[in-house]
């Protein structure tokens, strides 16, 4: 199905399902401990042999000798798998390095050998065994010292360098005006379930249980690193512990498993050690961004600049922090620059919200200090320069922004105009009290996805589609999407996901997942529903789907009988035209604060938390919610906590493990407020609906660090906001 | 109390612990050393040195023959095959492989099964069936009390023991008046349950979830 022209009124209106906050389908399975993630298969592999990972000592130079033989004679060792013995490997196309290094090293933890045993206490023992001589060679670790080394980056569709009017000009001119930098720092996933497979080959044929947010990607990346065809690659990924943009590509697990099963000649399960994780697989690259905004005196943004600069290994991609700042404010002289220098750290790549998220980071803090240069309260600083249309082009509106809206209820119902302009001004005890608040912008790009479905003689709709679950919500609003439909109630409905024997989605990424996938799936039902009339011998035009049942004029019969003697099975894609081109398609929110440090100690408690988001239609009010309570949440740790500490003498990140690398915890956060404002979007899919997973991390940080300077009048610009960094110039207030 | 017949098992435990230990030594410094070329271990072919052990899991009763290195984690997840209890860190760091043990919860990952002789344990799977939930399991999914799933076995294990703790008297960091039962306020919950990360965030439901459990309890 193509979709060119915007969405009419189609059966999805009907919401007696889709839109409904309706419990998660796999809830019954999830909290009993019984739905089974990639490493629990027992089932498929009962006699698979366990791998242990050692990554490499250092972050760049060469093996000069491994010295294998007393690990590979060690008790219960089935196989060692190095560089050496693995044969010829590719690289896949989403990844920067060989996710198996030797003699080369790229970075460190980079995957130098995989030990196969019977038991994973025998593999990790004899990894300890295998003796690894280095020769190490010079690398560059520091990104503020390689900032002037950074070349411009970009793609065709994004070119590293956007312009509008004069910029210069402008902004010399302006009458009021902000020239400030920002940090942010290397942020990991930290995703619960390390990266996990089961490996096991049946001849020529490679099976791998995994978990994995993008099945077809993945396919075709093991083909082009085993150098096999991708039609002998059959990988499922049902149920995926988190993922967070760090499973959107193979690693190194997945990889590993299958050269050691075809090594041990049986299964072999892998999966990454906690401690490996943060420096083996990717991480959110830290930036450094200067922001430069000119306005009015009365607050008119006349020229606003945001360069950006991040680094990553050789042939590596620049994190996009300036995506936002070409189109969330208004202003006349326009400048954006993104700059990528070559570092030698471990490879950066997408995490949650990549470009806005750190972008978001340092903008949203630069409009609040231009509203306080201007005596404007934030909130009215940000719908003074809103706009409706694209500020580089003008022609394209965007689908729907409901920016202002947001910014507005959300003062409301967060009781902002308590708020003194002044910081330093509340107090509850021991504690300074601040507000603060951030705008929320991200796009909601659209992705071409299938889907098949099936009647069965039951009644039962049964949808496959390789779309993944990462605790988004998909299983659920797939089956809504289905059972709105086809006419069924929910529990007619069986979802199958993540295998890469079902059509391809749109994978789960870039908040593109839930609009995509569900549209696929309504295109494959479009589909089945003209065969169940065709079938019956019902006039297709005005067929009703109900209760079980399809009525076309004065006859009604039941759905199941369409499949009587034969299933009926419907495949298609929903495939995206022009709409997102001429139009912008976007998600826009507003991110309300209130903080408390503690007077002496500098010590910041998040004590209120609001988002308000205007995304499209939102297919399941609960998991939705679910979706932002979670990104604010990981938006509060890029606030206060987390931050990947670069040796920049050996280039790795110190802290690797779950108690170096703080996440936020219960006791960090609040009870938290989300409103979904009333939105459906025709431009985006049959759905109307749009990306929400994302949107909800962008701008919270900010929101939490403008709040912090309410509460204590101390302005920090690198992240995290941790007390180091308020200590010196906490206020005298006893 | 352990009778005098449970003590004799542990005094025959440990002297097979004994012996295992000498055996791993052995083949160690053996293999090592590269010292005996006419007798190099076989590839492959060693045999991990066992010890038994036995507890009841989720009732029932379980005895194991396990190398003496496996964690009481690894025990459930692949010596049973009770994957329900997840690793997430493998060093005490993230909550994940939270199970109830003697009827206090404890990071499975954090120590070796065969320490576990006569112990009673509870996991994920031993509270409630998806056709069966327990009630802290159907406020989990009520409240949406996850996302990926994959630290919700050990969440909801620690807020089962949570507010066993609290009716026990037990105070935490956050209990203000420590000759006063705790409060069962949201401070308390949060307090208690900070052992178990959720990266996909879903602490605030989670805590709305408990907090319902433990109003039907009072």
């Amino acid at each position: 199905m193509k979709f060119d022209t915007p969405a009419t009124t189609n059966p999805i209106d009907q919401l007696k399902i889709v839109g409904q906050p309706l419990d998660r389908i796999d809830g019954p399975l999830k909290t009993t401990g019984t739905a089974p993630y990639a490493y629990e298969r027992h089932d498929v592999a009962p006699n698979a042999a366990y791998g242990h990972v050692m990554g490499s000592a250092i972050a760049k130079g060469r093996i000069a000798s491994m010295d294998i033989a007393t690990a590979k004679a060690a008790p219960g060792v089935l196989t060692v798998v190095t560089a050496e013995n693995a044969g010829k490997l590719g690289k896949g196309e989403y990844n920067t390095a060989m996710l198996l290094g030797g003699p080369g090293i790229e970075h460190y933890h980079q995957a130098v050998a995989l030990v196969v045993a019977e038991t994973l206490e025998q593999a990790r023992d004899a990894a300890e065994m295998i003796k690894v001589a280095y020769a190490p060679a010079k690398g560059a670790y520091d990104l503020a010292a390689s900032r002037d080394s950074a070349k411009p980056s970009g793609k065709d569709d994004e070119p590293a360098d956007s312009r509008v009017g004069d910029f210069d000009a402008a902004f010399a001119a302006a009458p009021v005006k902000l020239d400030a930098t920002y940090t942010t720092p290397d942020q990991s996933h930290a995703m619960m379930e390390p990266h996990a497979t089961i490996a096991a080959w049946e001849g020529d044929k490679l099976s791998l249980w995994t978990s994995n947010q993008m099945i077809a990607w993945s396919v075709g990346d093991m083909a082009k690193t085993l150098g096999m065809p991708e039609d002998k690659i059959h990988l499922m990924s049902p149920y995926i512990g988190g993922g967070f943009g760090g499973k959107l590509w193979i690693r190194a697990d997945v990889v590993l498993a299958a050269l050691g099963a075809r090594a041990a000649k049986r299964p072999v399960k892998v999966a990454l050690q906690r401690p490996l994780m943060f420096n083996n697989t990717t991480h959110r690259p830290a930036t450094i961004q200067r922001l430069r905004i000119g306005t009015t005196k009365d607050g008119t943004i006349t020229a606003i600049g945001h360069d950006s600069w991040s680094g990553d290994l050789p042939d590596g991609k620049p994190e996009t922090a300036i995506l936002q700042t070409r189109l969330l404010y208004a202003g006349a002289n326009r400048l954006t620059r993104q700059r990528l220098a070559v570092l030698d750290l471990p490879e950066g790549n997408s995490m949650r919200a990549p470009g806005e998220a750190s972008g978001m980071m340092a903008l949203e803090i630069a409009m609040d200090e231009m509203a306080e240069k201007l005596g404007l309260d934030p909130v009215a600083f940000r719908i003074r320069n809103d706009t409706q249309v694209d500020p580089e082009k003008p022609e394209r509106s965007f689908s729907q922004r409901q920016l202002t809206e947001c910014l507005r209820t959300g003062a409301e119902r967060f009781g902002w105009s308590a708020r003194k302009a002044e910081p330093k001004q509340m107090r509850d005890g021991r504690w300074l009290v601040g507000l603060g608040m951030a705008a929320a912008y991200r796009g909601s790009p659209v992705i071409k996805s299938g889907a098949r479905v099936r009647l069965d003689a039951k009644g039962t709709v049964t949808v496959e589609t390789d779309m993944t679950d990462i605790g988004t919500g998909s299983y659920t609003i797939i089956a809504q999407t289905a059972a709105e439909m086809m006419g069924v109630p929910l529990d007619k409905v069986v979802v199958k996901l993540g295998d890469s024997a079902f059509p391809v989605s749109a994978g789960s990424g870039g908040q593109f997942g839930a609009n995509s996938a569900t549209a696929g799936v309504y295109a494959a039902c479009v589909k089945l529903r003209e065969a169940v009339t065709a079938k019956l011998g019902l006039n297709a035009a005005d067929a009703q789907f109900a209760d079980g049942q399809v009525r076309s004029g004065q006859r009604s019969i039941a759905l199941a009988e369409a499949a009587k003697g034969t299933e009926l099975v419907a495949e298609d894609a929903i495939e995206f035209g022009e709409l997102d081109k001429k139009h912008q398609l976007s998600t826009f929110g507003a991110h309300f604060i209130e903080v408390g440090v503690d007077a002496a100690t500098a010590e910041v408690r998040i004590r209120r938390m609001l988002a308000v988001c205007a995304s499209g239609r939102i297919l399941n009010p609960k998991s939705a919610r679910s979706q932002v309570i979670g990104a604010m949440t990981m938006g509060a740790g890029a606030a206060l906590m987390e931050e990947l500490a670069v040796d920049t003498r050996h280039g790795f990140f110190v802290n690797h493990d779950l108690a170096g690398y703080e996440v936020p915890v219960h006791a960090d956060i609040p009870h938290q407020e989300v409103i979904f404002l009333d939105e459906t979007d025709p431009l985006s899919s049959p759905m109307k609906a749009k990306g929400v997973g994302e949107l909800g991390i962008c701008g919270v940080a900010a929101a939490v660090a403008n709040a912090i300077y309410n509460a204590t009048g101390v302005r920090v610009r690198d992240y995290p906001i941790t007390l180091d960094k308020l200590l010196e110039k906490m206020p005298d207030v006893g | 109390m352990a009778t005098p017949r449970e003590n004799d098992v542990k005094r025959r435990t440990l002297m097979a612990a004994t012996v295992a230990t000498a055996t791993v030594g052995t083949i160690a410094s053996r293999a090592g050393a590269q010292a005996s070329p006419a007798s190099p271990p076989a590839p492959g072919s060693g045999a991990a040195p066992t010890l038994k052990v036995s507890f009841t899991v989720n009732g029932k009763p379980r005895d194991l023959e396990l190398d003496p290195r496996t964690t009481l984690l690894d025990a459930l997840r692949e010596g049973l095959h009770l994957g329900g209890t997840k690793k997430g860190c493998d060093h005490g760091q993230c909550g994940a492989c939270t199970v109830i043990l003697d009827g206090r919860r404890i990071n499975s990952c954090l120590t070796l099964a065969v320490m576990h002789q006569g112990g009673r344990i509870t996991t994920i799977e031993g509270l409630g069936t998806p056709d069966k939930l327990h009630p802290m399991q159907a406020a989990f999914v009520k409240h949406d009390g996850y996302q990926c799933g994959y630290c919700t076995p050990g969440q909801i294990c620690s807020a089962v023991a949570v507010l066993e703790e609290i009716e026990a008297g037990i105070p935490s960091h956050v209990t203000a008046d420590l000759n006063a039962k705790p409060a069962l306020d949201d401070a308390e919950l949060r307090e208690r349950m900070s052992g178990n990360i959720c990266r996909c965030g879903a602490y605030s439901n989670i805590v709305e979830a408990i907090g319902e459990v433990a109003g039907r309890k009072a």
